[in-house]
């Protein structure tokens, strides 16, 4: 094992009755890294993180916290949790959440300092049930990060708050960071996720789909999608230079290229009939959903197949 | 060069001091008492139903048969105030945790092993302490009964240690039941159990059949000692209270068993 490695899945499979959940997924997580797990609902994030987590077992594989099976207390020391849904006890003031949670861990950070870093500051002596729910996940946040972890999962941690409590918690997660804490998160936000990840892995159906750099992800989509009706040989054209693919779809002609000012142009001389032109960028939005359906698609087809 | 560097990197395990330890249970004890302390949807009906149930009946309606009556009431009453503590402190609030996702998140935190379960031992048997000396205040400055101080120590006791055998049958039935219809199920099992024990009425009023079966519930067993305890019970004591410790033990490793499988 790569000892900069902080938290592993090898080859996990996770089912619940006939529901696969997790079919023999791969992940690390390196030490100091921020890595952003997305993938749409019930594509296995929840279930990975529970895994890593020590929270279930898989049925095979592994998985791994600094090297240790994660129910090791030993392990879950050097981790911090903010979990989806945790309803904490409302007739506790903030402050005393914080020293419980505090007193878990050999080296925590110090109260002031976690509150600041998580903008609870204000919150110390208010009930934990008299929050609002923004509050509250900024509660939770601190919470989290109080125990010094090296390693911090943050499952869905923006949900629920507004605009610029978002853009505070992004800055307290940089920080974090940037002290060389490593990070999972897994969001819905991809615009969180391409502003703070490092790496990206996008889960579907249990599986793996894709895992690489944020700019990895953007380079396969940083290209231009062309869409127009033209008699093109779209063989010819998928060999002109600059364009990355070129098929034909319900009569119309698609391209994907990173020049499209050059195609477009080189489109229109060699088709003067050419009609229906529409030029469209791809964000890392677009490039997800058609990562996740392409996935749902080829999952279709496996199933008509084998009826 | 560049290996020497690697390894020097690899973070040195964590190792918690044992003050530290220690003070991460006693964090956990202090919350769970401090969260229950403050919830009067909680503590209201386990100090009002006891006590309100012994002025009415160990008080006022034996007012002709004196502070015998009311003596022997006190102690009935007690185990009936001590068994709701374990019962829905600790039933109730690990069914509705299992459900709102608090035990998993605790679960996921390096708490140490057994803190939750402790804290909330320790919660219940200071709710149970408060019923005892709530129904002894009531008992000597309305019912006229008078406790030598080792009696009222010994009440105390059986009272604070009373209260596990609930609290770990509570906690089995928190295992089985999610969330909201916890608190119905325990209603089934703690008022026809102390009816059915002589905690309402002393048993010799009850049928001959009841009172053949009453050794079956835990709380006639906790009843007799409690009755040692204000000195009307001279029989032996000690079976009772091993009934009491196998019940304990019985529903706890239940309780813990179905916890690590089921979460």
């Amino acid at each position: 094992m790569n000892d900069t490695t902080v938290a592993r899945l090898d080859a996990a499979v996770k089912r619940y009755g006939p529901l696969t959940a997790l079919d023999g997924v791969d992940l690390a997580v390196r030490r100091g890294e921020l890595l952003a797990l997305l993938g749409p609902n019930g594509a296995g994030k929840s279930t990975s993180i529970s895994l890593l987590l020590g929270l279930i077992r898989p049925d095979t594989g592994r998985a791994e916290l600094f090297g240790l099976d994660p129910q090791r207390i030993e392990a879950r020391r050097r981790i911090g949790v903010m979990l989806q849904s945790a309803n904490l006890p409302p007739t506790l003031r903030v402050g005393e959440l914080l020293r419980l949670t505090m007193s878990y861990y050999p080296n925590p950070r110090g109260c002031d300092e976690t509150a600041a870093l998580a903008g609870i500051a204000d919150l110390l002596l208010r009930p934990y049930g008299r929050l609002s729910g923004g509050q509250q996940r900024r509660v939770q946040f601190a919470l989290a990060l109080c125990g010094r972890p090296e390693l911090l999962f943050l499952d869905e941690p923006t949900v629920g708050m507004d605009i610029d409590a978002r853009q505070k918690l992004w800055t307290a997660m940089r920080a974090l960071v940037a002290e060389g804490c490593a990070v999972v998160l897994t969001t819905h936000y991809l615009e969180e996720a391409e502003a703070l990840a490092q790496r990206v892995v996008v889960l579907g159906r249990g599986c793996v789909l894709s895992a690489g750099s944020v700019d990895d992800l953007r380079k396969r989509v940083a290209l231009t999608r062309i869409r127009c009706v033209s008699e093109l040989d779209t063989e010819a054209v998928a060999g002109w230079p600059n364009v990355a693919s070129a098929t034909r779809e319900d009569g119309h002609l698609r391209i994907a290229t990173a020049q499209a000012e050059a195609v477009v142009r080189r489109l229109l001389d060699a088709d003067p009939a050419l009609g229906e032109l529409e030029v469209q960028r791809a964000g890392l939005a677009e490039a997800f959903t058609e990562l996740t359906r392409d996935a749902v698609e080829a999952a279709d087809t496996d199933q008509r197949e084998a009826a | 060069m560049q290996t020497a560097i690697s390894v020097a990197t690899s973070a040195p395990a964590v190792s918690m001091p044992r003050r530290r330890l220690v003070g991460a249970y006693l964090e956990e004890a202090r919350s769970e008492c401090l969260r229950y302390l403050r919830a009067p949807g909680f503590m209201l009906p386990i100090m009002l139903f006891p006590t309100m149930f012994y002025l009415l009946f160990g008080v006022l309606m034996v007012k002709s048969n004196g502070a015998d009556a009311a003596r022997y009431l006190l102690a009935s009453y007690g185990v009936f105030g001590v068994m709701s503590p374990g019962l829905f402190g600790f039933g109730v609030s690990l069914a509705l945790e299992r459900d709102g996702g608090l035990l998993t998140f605790k679960r996921a935190l390096p708490m140490p092993p057994g803190a939750y379960l402790l804290g909330k031992m320790l919660m219940a048997m200071a709710a149970a302490g408060m019923v005892i000396l709530l129904l002894m205040a009531l008992a000597w400055s309305l019912g006229h009964v008078t406790l030598a101080p080792l009696q009222a120590g010994a009440l105390l006791l059986t009272g604070m240690l009373g209260v596990l055998p609930f609290c770990a049958l509570g906690m089995f039935v928190g295992t089985l039941i999610k969330g909201q219809g916890a608190p119905g199920m325990l209603q089934l099992i703690y008022l026809p159990m102390s009816f059915l024990s002589g905690l309402w009425m002393p048993l010799p009023i009850l049928p001959a059949f009841l009172q053949r079966i009453a050794p079956v519930w835990p709380s006639y067993h906790l009843d007799r000692l409690a009755l040692a305890a204000v000195g009307m019970n001279r029989g032996p004591l000690l079976v009772h209270v091993l009934v009491l410790a196998g019940v304990a033990a019985g529903f706890a490793l239940l309780a813990a068993r179905r916890l690590r499988r089921h979460g």
